[in-house]
């Protein structure tokens, strides 16, 4: 196996066009699991721990530019307030040596249904940025980033260069059950955004379909019900509703970390609490 | 007789008995520098790994290695063919095929061997053996497997053991009666370091072993039988051990890596990852149980029935004494009047199961005190007055009719947890209080807290007449002008804390201050096994015994050498003491250059077989009782459980090194609470779904809550010092408090252990 490990950006670009069957890494949390236990062999692998640009986050607009190559520990001291919903999952990853190596970027790359960051990424309306020496970035939608279980639309020749996600605009929450009280994959998540600067609600759902995705029943549902002007308290048919919603969208299996009825039965719950705590903490905010 | 607690001062003293001794292997193990077995190492060394069948059931038609073989750098692929002994090892039975020959009857059961000059060599090249298996009906459903339509296992049937167990009046009439039925899933020992080891031939057809194991003499019985060798050129010497918990007892990469040697000339080492520890040792068995208990109104138990069938998989391993432990201790620390027991340990086509802490009581327990508690609310008692009330006491008989002749103390243990003080509600300002911690899933909506009991008795040493002994070599002799003890045992060290006792007890039977623990290893007796919390009885026993014959010896020689008589002399601070105290010599200067040594081989207390009709019979050695409280709060409408608190008391007889028994307490009680709401290898038609600890779940720091621990010393007068087994009581009584205090908290009867958010649910 060669082990590529690009010190510039271009350089690594380069060596993903040459090199289509390289593994990306970037930080190998889930990379390094595979092959310690023998389920992957690739050819290469193209560390990306030691690209620069890659370890930055910088303020665009009214955006977060996040460097694919950031790691939760950052997104928790550096971005709690500006990404909440992302900072609480990030606390959710493993444990805080899994946190200090593992990265937002890496989670995307994986695409995995239980990648925790991946929830708050669609409910804040995230776009991933993709590069090629070839075609240049190209950016999309984290919602159509996700094309099936760990599939993605990352082309043979790109890299995830970053995230863009908005700056958070009103509260966002995201919880996460699990069968042990830390160090533990997600039976099932879900966040939830509130965007009260243009009356919306995001979603999204982990560990309950092929991929992650949102909720968009129950955004729209909400959206048009809260009462955004007088900020009256939350109605708990709605957010009973909300969360029914929620539930709705999901699409899960049982398997082996739990069950198709208990995931959705605890996505309701979640979703509703996660709601209710978000617009609370919107009228304590008015 | 006193009770201390987990603020005993941490003294080290002069490290004799009952001083807090500091571990001779403790700065090297939190230092990272101590050899596991997984350490061993040798320049001229190959790798050997295991080609493992995919199937459960199915036929051998062929095996064409020619592939592998032809794979540069592979120096030999053995199959049952190349085992020159009996093709057959087993703790109880020698049942087991060292490479399964015509039939596999579990996935996961080693069919071939690689050696290879690096260990990605070698798994490339086993990938490359074809096997041609036709792939028969599995039998996996252990409810099943004593139909006579089940597929058959062995030829014999697919009975390991029935246990039956009758005493008192048959069917008594009783005013309360409660039943239920528990199930139990397959626990895991989940040990840290995975199996290892490596073997070296000694260029005459023989070959030294080097493993991390619980107990040498067996292993080397069961590899001398394959290897077709005696005893004498095959050596064992006991490698770094990273815990144990049972799922060491039965032979792992012993033999491949001696059949590897043997055959290619040079070192083998073999070492499995994680996921193929999961399928190279055993579980705790799987248990179906149904149990009824008749009282009289006021709560007195009047009789017990039990029926418990054990899954033990495909190969007998020990399930026939678990099925013992099951049946004889299976009602748990209770005095009944009549008792109806039957306990079935069956073959199947799962993962095989024997031997983990707590070997059959663990399973019974939860249905036992589950029971005890539905009890409780028929009569109206709580749970503490219930077992109270009918907890034995010394001189009581138990459901064998042996009389309990040391304490018993079931009663006091429940009445000191429970007036432990309770833990305050949790803290709204830490995340990680609250059931789901950091996952942040509730801020109290929905958390309900409950509270649990549990206490539970379990044998020490081996039982049912089992001749079970150790062997002890002490040498005392002057090193650098200084007396030094040298302690010999083939007792493996498994984390425990058996070489700081040994240390511990030629210290203070000798009345020296430096003594070594020779490596363990087969040039001495055998010491039984590291399990049934047994070494520190039966070991430290033969310790004991062969230093007092080693200073039995020292104190004629003084004698003669002094011309005075030899009673009242004895050994203190290196030096001679008469029975005033006067210093009448220096121990170096009476040793001069000579050595004193004496090999001893010490018993405990003969144990007897019990009546195959009524189960009857003394079939235990001696008992240890713990009692668990546990505080939880569940959200309910989550089904997520953060234990608040998990707090013990535990008679020891006697706390040799009271920081070490603090600790097993606090292990076992973890390992307890985490078959109680989490660990499980999830079985499914007969294949292992979970093999790894991203999906076998053990606690965290943030499962398992701080412990209060009460150690009693209640002097067993039958055993050295009076100490009573440790390791294995927290482990029983730990999980059946947290599942009563998770039942008290949301109001579901949840008899099916671990305990999943889905069932808190009932979604």
């Amino acid at each position: 196996m060669d082990f590529l490990q690009p010190a510039t950006w271009s350089e690594a670009l380069a060596l993903r066009a040459e090199r289509p069957d390289a593994l990306p890494l970037a930080g190998g949390t889930d990379v390094m699991v595979d092959l310690t236990f023998d389920r992957r062999r690739p050819a290469a692998l193209l560390d990306l721990t030691r690209v620069p640009d890659l370890q930055e986050w910088a303020l665009e607009g009214d955006r977060v530019r996040l460097g694919a190559g950031v790691p939760y520990a950052r997104v928790l001291t550096e971005l709690a307030g500006r990404l909440p919903g992302l900072a609480i999952a990030a606390r959710t990853v493993g444990s805080p040596q899994i946190r200090t190596r593992g990265t937002v970027g890496g989670n995307l790359g994986s695409a995995s249904p239980a990648g925790d960051a991946h929830p708050p990424l669609l409910a804040a309306g995230a776009e991933v940025e993709l590069a090629s020496a070839a075609r240049g970035t190209r950016r999309l939608p984290v919602a159509d980033f996700f094309t099936g279980p760990k599939r993605s639309a990352l082309a043979a020749d790109e890299l995830i260069a970053a995230v863009l996600v908005p700056v958070a605009a009103g509260p966002q929450q995201f919880c996460k059950v699990g069968t042990r009280n830390a160090m533990v994959i997600a039976v099932t998540s879900v966040a939830v955004a509130l965007h009260p600067d243009r009356r919306a609600v995001g979603t999204g759902i982990g560990s309950a379909a092929p991929t992650p995705r949102r909720a968009p029943k129950a955004e729209q549902l909400v959206a048009e019900e809260l009462d955004w002007a007088g900020r009256t308290a939350l109605d708990d048919g709605l957010a009973a509703e909300f969360g029914h919603r929620v539930a709705a969208a999901a699409a899960p299996i049982d398997d082996v970390r739990g069950s198709a009825a208990y995931r959705r039965h605890a996505l309701a719950v979640m979703a509703r609490r996660a709601l209710t705590w978000a617009w609370d903490d919107l009228r304590r905010a008015a | 007789m006193t009770a201390t607690t987990t603020a005993a001062p941490a003294t080290t003293g002069t490290g004799r008995i009952g001083e807090n001794a500091v571990r001779p292997d403790g700065t090297l193990k939190v230092t990272g520098e101590f050899a596991y077995a997984s350490d061993l190492w040798h320049d001229d060394m190959v790798w050997g790994v295991t080609l493992r069948s995919p199937h459960p059931h199915a036929r051998i038609r062929g095996i064409d290695v020619a592939e592998a073989l032809a794979v540069p750098g592979v120096t030999a692929v053995l199959t049952a063919d190349d085992v020159p002994g009996e093709n057959a090892f087993g703790l109880e039975h020698a049942d087991q095929p060292v490479l399964a020959a015509d039939v596999v009857r579990y996935e996961g059961e080693p069919v071939a061997l690689v050696a290879a000059d690096h260990p990605e060599t070698a798994r490339r090249a086993a990938r490359r053996i074809r096997v041609d298996y036709e792939v028969l009906p599995a039998l996996t459903d252990p409810l099943r497997a004593l139909d006579g339509d089940a597929p058959q296992v062995h030829p014999g049937g697919n009975l390991v053991r029935h246990l039956r167990l009758r005493r008192g009046e048959p069917r008594p009439e009783a005013p309360v009666v409660v039943s239920l039925d528990v199930e139990v899933g397959m626990q895991d020992q989940a040990f840290l370091g995975p199996e290892s080891g490596l073997a070296v031939p000694d260029g005459e057809g023989g070959v030294d072993l080097y493993v991390a194991t619980q107990w040498l003499h067996v292993d080397q019985r069961q590899v001398c039988l394959a290897l077709g060798l005696p005893p004498e050129r095959v050596r064992l010497t006991l490698a770094g051990v990273g815990g144990a918990f049972g799922g060491r007892e039965d032979l792992s990469v012993h033999v491949h890596a001696c059949l590897l040697a043997l055959r290619t000339g040079r070192p083998v080492k073999m070492s499995y990852g994680r996921e193929e520890s999961f399928y190279g040792h055993v579980h705790r068995h799987p248990a179906w149980m149904t149990y009824e208990f008749g009282a009289e109104r006021d709560g007195t138990l009047v009789h017990g029935r039990a029926r418990t069938v054990l899954d033990g998989g495909a190969y007998a391993s020990s399930t026939a004494a678990v099925v013992g432990n099951a049946g004889t201790l299976g009602l748990g620390p209770y005095r009944f009047g009549s008792v109806e027991v039957d306990v079935y340990g069956v073959f199947t086509h799962n993962p095989p199961c024997g031997a983990m802490r707590g070997f059959g009581c663990v399973q019974t327990a939860f249905a036992v005190e589950a029971l005890m508690d539905r009890l409780a609310e028929a009569v109206g008692l709580d749970p503490v007055e219930i077992r109270r009330r009918n907890g034995l006491r010394e001189g009581d008989r138990n459901i064998t009719g042996q009389v309990v002749d040391s304490a018993a103390p079931v009663a006091e243990l429940v009445e000191r947890v429970a007036a432990m003080p309770l833990p305050p509600p949790a803290d709204p300002g830490d995340p990680r209080a609250r059931p789901g911690a950091v996952g942040n899933t509730t801020r109290g909506e929905g958390v309900r807290r409950g509270v649990g009991y549990a206490v539970t008795y379990k044998n020490v040493g081996f039982s049912e007449g089992f001749d079970d002994y150790s062997t002890a070599r002490v040498r005392l002799q002057v090193t650098a002008g200084e007396p030094v003890a040298a302690v010999h045992t083939a007792a493996a060290e498994v984390g425990q804390g058996l070489v700081t006792v040994q240390q511990q007890i030629a210290r203070t039977e000798l009345g020296v201050d430096r003594v070594v623990v020779v490596p363990a290893d087969t040039s001495v007796g055998s010491a039984g096994s590291t399990s049934a919390s047994r070494q520190t009885y039966v070991t430290g026993g033969a310790v004991r015994a062969a230093c007092e014959a080693v200073r039995a010896a020292v104190l004629r020689r003084a004698a003669v050498a002094l011309d005075v008589a030899v009673d009242g002399l004895r050994l203190d601070g290196g030096k001679v003491l008469a029975a005033d105290g006067a210093v009448l010599a220096a121990l170096a200067d009476v040793l001069g250059d000579d050595a004193v040594e004496e090999t001893v081989e010490w018993r405990h207390r003969p144990t007897h077989a019990i009546d195959p009709e009524t189960g009857q019979g003394d079939a235990h050695v001696q008992f240890a009782f713990s009692a668990h409280r546990a505080v939880v709060d569940v959200d309910v409408e989550l089904g997520l459980v953060k234990v608040v608190a998990l707090d013990t008391a535990q008679d020891v007889g006697r706390a040799l090194n009271p920081d070490a028994v603090v600790g097993q307490i606090h292990g076992g009680s973890a390992q307890g609470l985490g078959l109680a709401l989490m660990e499980e290898v999830v079985v499914t038609d007969g294949h292992v779904r979970n093999p790894s600890f991203t999906d076998y779940l053990l606690p965290t720091v943030l499962d398992m809550p701080p412990m209060r621990v009460e150690v009693l010393e209640y002097a067993d007068p039958h055993a050295p010092y009076g100490v009573r087994g440790v390791g294995e009581p927290p482990t029983i009584s730990s999980g059946p408090a947290v599942a009563a205090a998770v039942r008290a908290a949301c109001g579901r009867p949840l008899t099916r252990l671990p305990i999943r958010p889905e069932h808190i649910t009932g979604t």
